[in-house]
């Protein structure tokens, strides 16, 4: 990273069921000494629910917020993978369709140009030039710790959008966390779907679902899931009760020994607390 | 494909659904394939085929959640995703009953919310679902828990500039 | 063995490297051979055929004056020739020189038991010692060839085959039973797989057939009668009348509108009608009207008198053009060599009544919809339902119907079908663009250069929707058509509306060929189709010597195999037209004159029509020519009258009694 100062798009469960993934992002990202300025003014990205009604919705509430960024000519850091994969996609429709491109510009008096990207939150803290600095603030190895990672769906297709390392085999959160000092599981469901929105209209199945997720995850004898989803997180933590599922940034948190930690575990539904 | 809806799927969706040729490796991933009525190869012949009736009357559409696993695997990169939508869309163009009401529910009580505050207002949002979709009772411990835990807040946060939320919303046709 | 051989007889026996000599103790088996009756000469070499091999035969038999010759080695279907031409060169007739098969017939078959391999090639080499004893010398038969080709067809076939024979400098006459040549291939409106405009290529090869100073064309006629063999062939052609003087009609179109019939027009499948007296392809460059007999009132009113029979278009005609008082010609062309180029027809619609075939006016077949598709068609080139004329929003092509179907239709595929739908598809897409093309099939046979390709264009470019899965039925329901089918591709039924459905109908044989092909002599399959004497070999030549096979005639094809076919058939003829006399084997049907009582069981039996009775002495007897020494007449004569030369009963008798005699281990 040559800037360290980037734009900022906290989305709507910032202030509501990823809380404790904002507070322990922003303290890490502080930690590391890098700037986030939140954008003047953002919407939500339409999340799962525009898209599922009307393309041309999703389209334009996420376009609207891409060309916030575009204004304040920074990379956009957003760390809420669903906010990304919409925004993302948006960005990339932009860049590969000319008409598309033409018509947001005018509806958003905006021009876009070729120099900003969107950056996930895994994008931004997973990034090789981070490694030396990441490893100089680990000051609690999590010795011991088994760890499995989930990346669910939204930071990682479709590929072309997202710049994924590998579609099925992603890698970039399992070497961060092995840096923090934890043994890292390889497993089968890294890429794995929790059922999304259907956490909330469907609890069976969403429970069926994130109940095959922890099986697998058990039989790799992991302690625990890490994500970077807010929506993984929540389906993953509310439908079963074997294990913790943390953020990846709470975990660098807690190598690092900063921020408000215990106050962050109370917001889970399986206690992380007890694993450290 | 050369019905009004099928043209308009490959046009709208951008996927070329004419390539399908039945592998069904879509289908073999498919999360949720044991809630679709028509798994998603089927739906892709059924495109091609232009069954449009059975199709937008179909929970396969609903049910789909859009994780886009089948689109990285197809070997004809046809994204199956983006073509979901345009049949939901249709569906409610159309006027047809959805199959999965619920669902439907869920997502109007989603961008109400976004339309009112720019920003989803997860308490005022979930009350209207929970009117429109009439279960009551679902998930009330969840929500309760959530609650205590602070991850439901009271007071809505705002975008700045509400007025081109609105325009947004118009210009897709809400 | 009744007596003491005279005959001074050579045995060679060949290694063939350790094909034979690996399971054949081949010093063995010359050590044998020397102790058998009249063997003066016995020895083995590693390989025969050759050249030292041969020279070894060659010096033998000068040096020892042998009078016969067992080689005993491969099949003789390898090396008798070669051998037999050796022989020769050094002055023993070729006749006199036998092969024992001791390869495939003895050491391949036993690898593994040395002692019985080299029993067993000893007894092969002695029984064909026996024959060779008494083997007569021969010569070669010399038949006179008359170097002109009849041509029966004149489709692309047979045009493409005329025009390379007549350009090699033979003269040709075609035979065809329609007004015009050019056969289907002038109904198509373009060709797969690049959509080139057949019919004005096949206008250019018809006016060089017309042009042509060797080329003779009967067309309305048939041959009536086939007389001769290979090289000496006799047709005799029968011309329907000439009801129209071609030299006083103007082609002015009068008696077309007076003449009171009116008939679906064959040329256009249907799609236009015509009259008794009309102008069989619209676009041909012949435009001298046709009246065709057996649709004219004039004739069928038998009751009426001669005032009050029907002369509406002798009454129209002001060149006084027409005659209906003509008789059918009849001519004969002598020539050496036939080409039956007699073509297809679709199956009838008719016999697939599931789908509305003859009773649903727009249930088309696959000929129909090219004549649609023909800008000089009778719908000047566009697509159109046949019932009222409207555009097709949806037009459902299915293919094999009728093919493919061996309880109820045709066990074959009809081999064109895939490719021209996919092209007629294609066409419909680029006429009706917000059209839609359904193609059901059965499997996608794509098989040749460009044509899978074709297809995929068709499929992913231009939204052609292939349906994998057999049609149920097709019907009628509120003015629309509906398709009944399944989709096997997700294993569901389905039905889906049409305005237009198109038949794949299967090609089948020209009606009539039966009965051609038994006037020509030449064998046909169970579906009528004349059949070739060797799939892979002799892929042109049918049974009967001198008449080749071209088109679809002898299998269903496109346009492009039905060319290379008549192309080789043309080359096939002038090979045998490069010699001036034609040359046949002497091994071949013998009558003993004074044992033959002319019954006529052997003519009844000879497959190439070569055993003749004649009537004056009352004795059958054999066509040199035509006989391919084929045995059935030696098995079918009651009195033992007639023997196959070099294979007498007696011969066969004794080869047969040293393999049944008791086998010695010679080891």
């Amino acid at each position: 990273m040559t800037a360290k100062i980037f734009s900022y798009y906290p989305g709507c469960t910032s202030h509501s069921t990823a809380i404790e993934y904002i507070e322990a992002s922003l303290a890490v990202i502080e930690a590391l000494g890098i700037e986030l300025r939140e954008l003047p003014d953002w919407c939500c990205c339409g999340a799962a629910s525009a898209h599922n009604l009307s393309s041309s919705l999703a389209l334009g509430l996420s376009s609207y917020n891409v060309a916030e960024a575009q204004k304040e000519g920074r990379d956009l850091v957003i760390p809420c993978a669903g906010c990304y994969g919409n925004l993302a996609q948006a960005d990339y429709a932009m860049r590969h369709d000319a008409e598309v491109r033409r018509r947001l510009e005018s509806e958003f008096e905006f021009s876009f140009k070729d120099e900003i990207r969107m950056l996930s939150l895994v994008d931004l803290l997973a990034a090789e030039e981070l490694r030396g600095e990441i490893k100089a603030l680990v000051k609690k190895p999590l010795d011991g710790l088994k760890v499995v990672c989930y990346y669910g769906c939204a930071i990682v297709r479709p590929g072309a959008v997202t710049g994924v390392d590998d579609c099925e085999n992603p890698r970039r959160i399992d070497s961060l966390v092995a840096d923090l000092g934890a043994e890292v599981i390889d497993w089968s469901c890294k890429v794995d779907c929790c059922g999304g929105d259907l956490g909330l209209t469907d609890a069976e199945k969403t429970a069926e679902l994130v109940g095959r997720i922890v099986d697998y995850a058990e039989a790799a004898g992991a302690d625990c899931l890490v994500t970077s989803c807010a929506l993984c997180q929540a389906n993953v933590d509310i439908r079963q009760s074997r294990m913790p599922i943390l953020y990846f940034t709470e975990l660098m948190a807690e190598a690092f020994e900063i921020g408000d930690r215990a106050r962050w575990w109370k917001k889970h539904f399986n206690d992380p607390g007890k694993l450290f | 494909m050369s019905s009004p809806l099928l043209e308009k799927i490959i046009t709208e969706s951008g996927q070329p659904v004419n390539l399908c040729y039945q592998c069904r490796k879509c289908s073999a991933g498919c999360p949720m394939v044991d809630e679709f009525d028509f798994p998603p190869n089927m739906v892709m012949r059924m495109i091609q085929l232009g069954l449009e009736g059975e199709l937008l009357r179909s929970r396969a559409i609903w049910m789909c959640v859009s994780c886009e696993t089948c689109g990285t695997r197809c070997p004809n990169q046809i994204r199956i995703a983006p073509v979901m939508d345009v049949l939901r869309a249709e569906c409610l163009k159309q006027g047809i009953e959805p199959a999965d009401p619920t669902t439907v529910a869920l997502h109007t009580s989603f961008i109400e919310s976004i339309r009112q505050f720019g920003r989803v207002h997860e308490a005022t949002m979930l009350l209207k679902y929970k009117f429109k979709s009439k279960k009551f009772t679902d998930d009330l411990d969840v929500g309760l828990k959530l609650f205590l835990k602070g991850k439901i807040p009271i007071m809505p946060k705002k975008s700045r500039n509400l007025s081109k939320i609105k325009e947004i919303f118009t210009k897709a046709g809400f | 063995m009744d007596k003491k051989c005279d005959k001074k007889l050579g045995v060679f026996v060949c290694w063939c490297g350790s094909n034979i000599a690996g399971s054949v103790d081949v010093d063995k088996a010359v050590e044998e051979a020397g102790k058998l009756d009249g063997v003066v000469h016995a020895e083995n070499y590693m390989y025969m055929c050759s050249d030292p091999g041969q020279q070894k035969v060659k010096d033998t038999i000068v040096e020892k004056g042998l009078d016969g010759v067992v080689v005993a080695c491969c099949s003789p279907r390898m090396h008798e020739n070669t051998f037999r031409k050796a022989a020769g060169s050094v002055g023993l007739n070729s006749y006199l020189l036998e092969i024992a098969n001791i390869r495939e017939h003895c050491s391949w078959v036993h690898q593994n038991n040395k002692p019985v391999a080299t029993a067993k090639a000893v007894n092969i080499i002695k029984a064909t010692l026996d024959k060779v004893k008494e083997n007569l010398p021969l010569e070669t038969l010399t038949i006179e060839l008359t170097k002109r080709v009849c041509v029966v067809g004149g489709g692309i076939a047979g045009i493409m085959s005329a025009l390379d024979l007549a350009d090699a400098g033979y003269e040709v006459v075609i035979v065809e039973k329609e007004p015009v040549i050019g056969g289907h291939t002038a109904q198509v409106s373009s060709s797969f797989p690049y959509f080139q405009n057949i019919s004005k290529l096949l206008g250019e090869k018809v006016k060089a057939v017309l042009e042509h100073p060797n080329i003779k064309v009967y067309v309305n006629s048939e041959v009536e009668v086939l007389d001769g063999y290979v090289g000496n062939f006799n047709v005799t052609i029968k011309t329907r009348p000439a009801f129209v003087d071609s030299a006083k009609c103007t082609s002015c179109g009068e008696c077309l509108a007076a003449c009171p019939v009116s008939l679906p027009d064959e040329f256009n499948r249907g799609l236009s009608r015509r009259g008794a007296i009309f102008i069989y392809n619209a676009s041909a460059e012949a435009r001298i009207p046709v009246l065709r007999q057996e649709d004219c009132r004039h004739f069928a009113d038998f009751e009426q008198s001669q005032e009050e029979k029907c002369r509406a278009c002798v009454q129209s005609c002001s060149e006084n053009a027409i005659d209906l008082g003509a008789l059918p010609g009849r001519s004969e062309e002598f020539v050496g060599a036939i080409v039956m180029a007699t073509g297809y027809d679709l199956y009838s619609p008719a016999n697939l009544p599931e789908y509305g075939g003859g009773t649903i006016p727009d249930v088309v077949d696959a000929l129909a919809f090219e004549r649609m598709l023909d800008p000089n068609g009778p719908t000047g080139g566009k697509v159109l339902c046949h019932s009222d004329g409207r555009i097709p929003k949806s037009v459902m092509f299915i293919q094999c119907a009728g093919s493919r179907d061996p309880e109820r239709h045709k066990a074959y595929c009809s081999r064109a079908c895939c490719m021209y739908t996919a092209k007629q598809a294609r066409l419909y897409k680029r006429q009706v663009e917000d059209g839609t093309a359904f193609i059901s099939y059965m499997d996608i046979r794509s098989d040749s250069r460009d044509f899978e390709e074709f297809v995929q264009v068709g499929m992913e470019q231009e939204n052609l929707v292939y349906i994998r899965g057999r049609v149920a039925k097709v019907f009628e329901e509120n003015g629309r058509l509906k398709v009944f089918t399944a989709d096997t591709l997700t294993g569901r039924q389905i039905t889906m509306d049409a305005d237009l459905v198109v038949l794949a109908m299967a090609m089948e044989p020209k009606a009539g060929v039966r009965e051609l092909a038994k006037k020509m002599n030449v064998t046909i399959d169970g579906d009528a189709f004349l059949s070739e004497t060797h799939i892979k070999l002799y892929p042109v030549e049918s049974s009967t010597k001198g008449v080749y096979l071209a088109g679809c005639g002898q299998a269903p094809k496109d346009i492009t195999d039905t060319v290379s076919q008549a192309l080789a058939t043309a080359g096939k003829i002038q090979t045998m037209f490069s010699n001036e006399t034609l040359i046949a084997d002497p091994l071949i049907a013998e009558v003993k004159d004074d044992v033959c009582s002319g019954c006529g069981v052997c003519i009844e039996i000879c497959p190439y029509g070569a055993r003749v009775m004649n009537d004056f002495v009352r004795i059958s007897e054999v066509n040199q020519a035509v006989c391919q020494g084929c045995g059935a007449c030696i098995a079918a004569c009651p009195n033992k009258a007639c023997e196959l030369i070099n294979s007498t009963s007696r011969q066969f008798l004794r080869v047969i009694g040293d393999f049944t005699s008791k086998v010695k281990a010679v080891v």
